[in-house]
């Protein structure tokens, strides 16, 4: 026989002298990892269904548990790694695609870990946050290329002003649709964004009416499912944004399926209770990018040009010229996730091998719309595996206008990146629509944690921009030079921009 | 840290180069003698219709090289040498030439070919600048000329005999370098057309600047921070026809706190003008005198980083990092003041001097 997940990954230890038989381990393991026979009065602890989220640790109240990541291996080989030898039997066993969750896990070079941020000494004084003025706001939409005024009235504006969203933070929540996780993860974000002043995304799966609210801060997404694509829906939003493919999942649609979909994901997404929502993998109506054109002004159409309309890509080889054409296409800011961008669902194979890294998308997007002299025409929004206030500074000062946190948000309410949201069993009541995991977070407790990660980051951006003698944001924005590069090789630093440290 | 003065006659009078002079050595500690500099308005009244270009040349080859290379681009009016004092503080490194040239007029042909003789010239002298080895415009102006060399003040006014001209408008640096090996070329004032700059500090928003610069065709090859103030001001008032007010508070704008609690219309005004500008604000510690040929504007950071002092008396305007430089020129003055963090002071010929409140 052979067995499809052994060795396990983790090994669920149980101190017994502190156990105390409350069971409450039992209960609190979405994956039934923890069994307790009454009869023979005997646990049972099923390792290889253990996740590693460490929910039943946390809350175990006699703090008797440990979970450890298995010691036991297959003999090692350094190409024939446990993990090759795992996936396969799993397929061997299924015959299946191997489905994940969260980001990318091969461990590319990470860029942002080879770039460092300058700071003052003497000829330049550095600017202390908490005596000076640090401005962080930043908006996000078409700008003019020239201000034109009525001198002689001496305020009459000729320019005219493109709807643009007004961040009081550079960083916004992504896109995850309601679906993919719970109402209460969603209002969480939606409250956070309205009172830190920045937005959140409703991913394809329409907005719930418990998030009405807080549409002044909500950006609504028309997908390739279209899901919940009607004229309220687009005019209740701040903003809409095209989502055309995805930095965890490039080029491939996606699937809820049906089992999840309950009345109100039914109602919220406009599809029939129990069908399967399955979002294509290109729009249907877009085969090229005078379609796209057509879909951007539809929708600006519709909403009487008053919204931005955003197009949100995965960062693929050929990113510069597309994100020229869908800036040019019309959109008012294009979305550039890279390939560590999370999801709660994706092909094992796809999350870890397609697309490009975020700042190389970043640096050669930005660097092509300056070449046409259009980067005025539309802003950038940079996202996928953005996990710190330092990555933020580097993705703006590389040249993107304001970034996306998808995974960190999660973390900051609870997650501990389990990788099984596609389970719908989310411990932490995120990935899940089953009403006892959905009751583990409240929405206000994840408002307040959520608003925090802003607050903190936003707190340290303006160090930061203190540490660099600037007081505000746009001096950031596109400053290469006050970037170095450590341990990059010449080509790498050639096409971000950057100089070596030293230089 | 660096040096900074200036002397504007409100009416056009023209007035020796001596003062200036004095104002500069009056600020000794603030420079170390690497580099050192002057513009002066309204020097050359007989070619006043041609563009004055002043060249340093490394040798006599990078002089035949740009002679063949300008005679393709423009009619020569006239040239000369710059008349220069042998002196010991400051060996003759560069040739310095001057040529009065004149846009021909094959390329007049358009209704808007004054827009395109500049752009004609701006490209004339970037491509010298960028192309030919050993050759650097020093200024490209008409009836007007820039004078700097890697000195002290004091001694580059003696070099280029300053004393002899006369200008109704004088600017001056002396140079402290932090950031630039100290070359002729890289010595304050930068020019282009009749823009020049003076810069005390250091542009800390240079790359953003730069770049934003770039997407407009600006070249910024100097290796200094400084060239962005006269390429946005270049950009912003002649290109974009904003006013010198509205182009300075798109440098320097309020901060948004202030923004918020404007009055409607101006909430949306300066709006609307940060959004646009964003990428040409200047950030960074630093006090600039810019001029032009009917202007001298005085610029701190938004947040004052840097000394700036603004003295008049009857029809002359002086500005200067310390006061002293001002007293010793012109001991009773009308009236003296520091103007506050990010609000342009601007001086007009045949108006008057004022300090545009948009802080
Ligand atoms: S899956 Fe999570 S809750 Fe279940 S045993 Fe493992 S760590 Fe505990
Ligand atoms: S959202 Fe939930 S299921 Fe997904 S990785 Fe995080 S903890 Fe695990």
């Amino acid at each position: 026989m052979v067995w499809k997940n052994f060795p396990p990954d983790f090994y669920v230890r149980v101190d017994k002298e502190l156990c105390i038989n409350c069971m409450r381990c039992i209960k609190e393991c979405s994956f039934g990892v923890h069994e307790y026979d009454r009869k023979k009065e005997l646990w049972k602890r099923h390792h290889e269904k253990c996740v590693g989220c460490l929910r039943c640790a946390a809350m175990c109240p006699a703090k008797a548990i440990n979970i450890e990541k298995s010691r036991m291996e297959y003999s090692p080989h350094p190409v024939w790694t446990n993990k090759v030898r795992k996936d396969i039997k799993m397929q061997a066993e299924t015959g299946g695609v191997i489905l994940t969750a969260m980001g990318n896990e091969v461990p590319y070079l990470s860029y942002f870990d080879h770039l460092v941020l300058d700071a003052c000494q003497v000829t330049n004084p550095s600017i202390d946050p908490l005596r000076e003025p640090m401005e962080l706001r930043t908006f996000i939409g078409r700008k003019s290329e020239r201000f034109d005024l009525e001198e002689d009235s001496g305020a009459s504006l000729k320019t005219e002003i493109a709807p643009n969203l007004k961040l009081e933070t550079p960083i916004m929540f992504a896109h995850m649709s309601y679906g993919s996780i719970s109402i209460e993860a969603q209002l969480s974000m939606a409250r956070a964004a309205s009172k830190i002043g920045t937005f959140m995304g409703t991913g394809e799966g329409g907005m719930h009416k418990d998030l009405y609210q807080y549409a002044d801060h909500i950006i609504t997404q028309v997908a390739s499912g279209r899901f919940a694509v009607h004229e309220e829906y687009l005019k209740r939003g701040a903003a809409i944004e095209i989502k055309i493919g995805q930095g965890a999942k490039p080029g491939i649609g996606g699937h809820l399926p049906g089992k999840k979909v309950t009345k109100e994901i039914s109602e919220t997404r406009m599809i029939p209770e129990g069908s399967d929502a399955i979002s294509p993998a290109p729009h249907h109506d877009i085969y090229s990018i005078e379609d796209l054109s057509r879909l951007i002004y539809a929708l600006k159409e519709a909403t009487r040009y008053k919204k931005p309309v955003f197009v949100k890509i995965a960062a693929v080889h050929n990113v510069a010229p597309i994100a020229v054409g869908v800036i040019r296409a019309g959109a008012d800011a294009v979305v550039l996730d890279g390939f560590r961008g999370g999801t709660g669902a994706a092909p094992q194979v796809h999350r870890d091998h397609h697309g490009i890294p975020l700042e190389v998308a970043i640096a050669t997007v930005d660097r092509r719309l300056r070449e046409e002299g259009i980067r005025h025409w539309g802003s950038i929004i940079a996202s996928g595996g953005i996990r710190c206030s330092a990555d933020v500074a580097k993705a703006i000062a590389l040249g993107a206008d304001a970034i996306y946190i998808g995974t960190g948000a999660l973390v900051a309410m609870g997650c501990t990146v389990c990788k099984k949201c596609y389970t719908g069993k989310c411990p932490w009541g995120i990935a899940t629509q089953i009403p006892e995991l959905r009751k583990r977070l409240n929405p206000d407790e994840g408002a307040k944690r959520a608003a925090n990660l802003l607050e903190a980051w936003s707190h340290e951006l303006k160090e930061i921009l203190g540490a660099l003698g600037l007081n505000s944001i746009e001096s950031l924005r596109g400053n290469r030079d006050r970037l170095r590069g450590v341990g990059l090789n010449e080509i790498d630093l050639e096409i971000l921009g950057v100089k070596p440290a030293g230089w | 840290m660096c040096g900074l003065g200036g002397i504007f006659n409100l009416t056009g009078k023209g007035i020796s180069g001596r003062d200036i002079t004095i104002m500069a050595s009056m600020m000794k500690d603030r420079y170390d003698g690497r580099g050192g500099g002057f513009a002066a308005y309204g020097i050359y009244p007989k070619y006043r219709e041609y563009y004055a270009f002043h060249l340093f040349f490394k040798d006599e080859e990078a002089k035949e090289v740009t002679e063949e290379f300008l005679k393709d681009r423009v009619a020569i009016i006239k040239d000369e040498e710059v008349p220069m004092r042998n002196i010991k503080e400051i060996p003759r490194e560069q040739i310095v030439w001057r040529y009065f040239v004149e846009v021909p007029h094959k390329f007049k042909s358009k209704a808007d070919y004054l827009k395109r003789e500049q752009d004609y010239i701006i490209d004339t002298v970037f491509t010298i600048n960028d192309e030919i080895d050993g050759a650097f415009v020093a200024s490209s102006g008409k009836n007007m000329g820039v004078f700097k060399a890697a000195g002290m003040p004091q001694d580059v006014a003696r070099l280029f005999k300053i004393e002899k001209y006369n200008a109704y408008s004088w600017i001056t640096h002396g140079r402290f370098p932090t950031n630039t090996p100290g070359w002729w070329g890289g010595a304050h004032p930068f020019n282009i057309l009749d823009w020049c700059v003076v810069h005390n500090g250091e542009i800390s928003s240079y790359g953003t600047n730069r770049r934003y610069l770039e997407s407009f065709g600006y070249k910024c090859r100097l290796l200094t921070d400084t060239e962005v103030v006269a390429y946005l001001f270049d950009l912003l008032v002649r290109k974009q026809k904003l006013s010198i007010k509205t182009a300075a508070t798109a440098l320097t704008p309020p901060f948004w706190s202030q923004i918020d609690r404007m009055p409607e219309p101006m909430k949306t005004k300066l709006t609307a003008l940060r959004m646009t500008y964003a990428p040409a604000m200047l950030n960074g510690p630093f006090a600039i005198i810019v001029t032009n040929a009917e202007t001298m504007i005085g610029l701190n950071d938004r947040i004052k980083l840097r000394p700036l002092m603004v003295g008049k008396r009857e029809d002359f305007v002086y500005l200067a990092s310390e006061e002293a430089a001002i007293r010793e020129v012109s001991p009773e003055l009308d009236r003296l003041w520091a103007p506050r963090a990010g609000n342009p002071v601007i001086a007009r010929l045949n108006g008057d001097v004022k300090e545009e409140i948009i802080h």
